[in-house]
């Protein structure tokens, strides 16, 4: 009898001992957590930042440089509350080790914070507020797309190459438009005959446009994210002025599903991006073909950076051999190090884990089968760098 | 001046697309006493059917025209499945009930077209320019929703105030039971009114959607105007949904246009804009503040 007790003892422990190995295997799956925006008008920013993502997931077969990985994804609806609650989770209960996925910059003000103090790493497939550029910078922040000034500082630097010498220009009166329009101007160095800030959300610039008609300027950049970009792009077509006064636009302002929406009226638009379907390098190429094949429709740039950031852990867990919260310094150093093809081309980071990369420059035209695509036409800067690098003592 | 005289023409301009939006919510808040805040998602709802018509046909008239019956039928379903429950509630349970209609709508839109807006333009004589003001070129396309604004002011003017069914309008508006009683069906009656609000709504999405983007969510933003719109007017009154679109459109537009430039005489530039944007977008709900200290219950209410 004490003998069948001991042995059913050590069956327990066994059994015990099993689920314990059993768990010590799972923990070896790297945990990410991703908060994404996937519903609101800007929903499809999200999503392709997530298939972007989980492409290069699906590529290794549920690996990131040969490390099982397990991918949570939530969506906060655009809003920072939401994000909030999401992160607190992934943090506490599902003990995620790397946040991602945030779109929208004020998102990310509540997010990273949380993320950082946690000991986690976060790393921006999208949004990149001057902050966390700056002053607030940390050791555990990364931001792959961009700093968000590049996007308009690139598109005043083309708009100069263009030859322009004054121009006007327009965004919504929240911070995001006003960093808009100061690095567009830090840029183009040419005469600014009209500053306009409009409402967020904004339906109707007729008011606007008859602005622009009297004064009358060389060109017009505006920083109209989305709906309020198609508003005034199909506004100021019928005013008859595209054709007169052309448009020089950043990324946001002209990806594919925008162009869909106004159909011939984007054709001869000028604007500039880091990353285009036409750029001719091994990775890009697989990355069309692979996206297009797994998901049946073209990338947005979006996709190209959700796929970057998943490119870039997949070099830092190759290295530290999955290790991340385990030997924070060793992925930190693995980040930095940016050892990966990334589909934009030449990329690094700088100091403050923002990325020094290329900005092109782009035309919309009409490609052989009778749909719109934007034609790279040249190099606008190269190793571009943020402005708030100096402010940040990592 | 020539630019006062244009400006002045696009608040015109824009206080006649108000009044679009505002006359079917109006009629169905006056009358059937209801406050919808899903005249939003019609709106939505009229923009979508008229671009995926436009776009299978070529035709942005055939698109416009099928927008009208699909936003009815929308209409009347709703008010057949959800509003009917509702004639006898306070307003908060109304408007706790049409805000799930919006949620429900914007996820029923995005399952159906998904989330990316959609294409939708219109024929090329529409897309041309005009002189009405020498000198000014104007959007032949803003001059059609003049016309059309015009046309529904005289429409609705005519049938509720020339008509039998207006006249059983005005009367089930201040005395249901009574018109009830005479033997009137009065449950059809407010169905077929509602479809009639739905109709308004679907013209002016349908009329949007070539100066607008058509996406979900679109309704909302249009919808807090439209409800600015009739609270100046006077709730209920079509003639006062009128008037205060003009004024919403007027204000707006010239608040934008020349507040900035104003303040600019006054203060230093960077915070003249910042100022002059806050104060543009202040400016209609400070004119609704004026108006309803002045008349508490609009400039024209309705009944007495």
């Amino acid at each position: 009898m004490k003998m069948r007790t001991w042995m059913a003892g050590l069956a327990v422990a066994a059994l015990t001992a099993g689920v314990a190995f059993g768990s010590a295997q799972a923990a070896d799956t790297v945990k990410i957590g991703m908060v994404t925006t996937l519903s609101t008008g800007a929903g499809y920013l999200g999503q392709d930042v997530r298939d972007g993502f989980m492409l290069a997931v699906t590529e290794e077969g549920g690996k990131l440089g040969g490390i099982p990985v397990e991918v949570l994804v939530e969506d906060d609806g655009r809003k920072p509350g939401t994000g909030k609650q999401i992160t607190e989770r992934f943090l506490k209960r599902d003990k995620v080790e790397i946040v991602t996925g945030v779109i929208f910059s004020n998102i990310s003000p509540v997010v990273a914070p949380l993320t950082l103090k946690a000991g986690a790493f976060y790393i921006s497939p999208n949004s990149g507020p001057s902050n966390f550029a700056g002053k607030q910078c940390d050791k555990n922040y990364f931001a792959v797309a961009w700093q968000n000034d590049t996007l308009h500082e690139a598109a005043g630097q083309n708009a100069k190459n263009l030859g322009y010498t004054e121009a006007f220009i327009l965004a919504p009166n929240y911070q995001a438009g006003k960093d808009a329009l100061t690095g567009f101007k830090r840029y183009f160095k040419g005469k600014i005959v009209g500053e306009v800030y409009t409402k967020l959300g904004q339906t109707d610039y007729a008011a606007e446009i008859a602005k622009i008609r009297d004064a009358n300027p060389q060109m017009v950049f505006h920083f109209l994210p989305g709906g309020m970009g198609i508003n005034f792009l199909k506004q100021y077509v019928q005013a008859g002025l595209k054709d007169k006064i052309p448009l020089v636009l950043a990324a946001p302002s002209m990806d594919y599903k925008i162009m869909n929406a106004v159909g011939d009226m984007a054709l001869g638009i000028h604007n500039s991006s880091h990353w285009n379907h036409d750029l001719d390098n091994p990775a890009n190429k697989a990355f069309l073909a692979g996206f297009e094949k797994a998901y049946g429709r073209v990338p947005t740039v979006y996709a190209s950076q959700g796929y970057d950031t998943a490119k870039l852990i997949a070099s830092a867990l190759a290295a530290t051999g999955g290790k991340v919260m385990a030997d924070p310094d060793a992925f930190r150093a693995a980040l930095e190090k940016a050892d990966f093809a990334s589909v934009r081309g030449p990329f690094k980071f700088g100091a403050n884990h923002h990325p020094i990369h290329r900005w092109y420059s782009r035309v919309v035209e009409k490609g052989a089968d009778g749909k719109l695509v934007n034609k790279t036409t040249g190099v606008i800067m190269e190793d571009h760098q943020d402005a708030y690098v100096g402010e940040c003592k990592m | 001046m020539l630019l006062f005289l244009e400006q002045l023409l696009n608040g015109l301009q824009l206080g006649v697309f108000l009044f679009l939006v505002a006359a079917g919510l109006t009629l169905i808040f006056g009358i059937m006493g209801l406050i919808n805040l899903a005249h939003g998602s019609l709106y939505m709802i009229g923009a979508f059917a008229a671009a995926t018509v436009t776009n299978w046909t070529g035709s942005f008239l055939v698109g416009l025209l099928a927008a009208l019956p699909i936003t009815a039928a929308v209409g009347m379903a709703i008010e057949f499945v959800v509003m009917r429950r509702l004639y006898d509630r306070d307003h908060l349970d109304q408007v706790l009930a049409t805000f799930g209609l919006i949620l429900f709508f914007n996820e029923l839109i995005a399952m159906i077209w998904g989330r990316p807006p959609l294409f939708m333009t219109v024929p090329d004589i529409l897309n041309g320019t005009v002189e009405i003001i020498p000198g000014i070129p104007y959007p032949i396309y803003r001059v059609v929703i003049i016309g059309v604004g015009v046309l529904v002011a005289l429409v609705l003017y005519g049938v509720i105030a020339r008509t039998r069914v207006g006249m059983l309008i005005r009367a089930g508006s201040t005395h249901r039971e009574m018109v009830g009683a005479l033997g009137v069906n009065i449950r059809v009656l407010y169905t077929l009114l509602f479809g009639f609000g739905a109709i308004f709504a679907g013209l002016a999405g349908a009329m949007a959607g070539p100066l607008m983007s058509v996406q979900v969510g679109m309704g909302e933003g249009i919808l807090i105007l439209a409800f600015v719109v009739i609270v100046i007017g006077g709730i209920g009154s079509v003639r006062g949904a009128l008037v205060g679109a003009l004024l919403v459109g007027v204000v707006d537009t010239m608040g934008r246009a020349f507040l900035p430039t104003l303040l600019k005489t006054m203060l230093p530039p960077a915070e003249a804009d910042g100022i002059g944007a806050g104060l543009s977008s202040m400016a209609i709900y400070l004119l609704m503040a004026v108006v309803l200290v002045w008349k508490p219950r609009g400039l024209f209410p309705a009944h007495g």
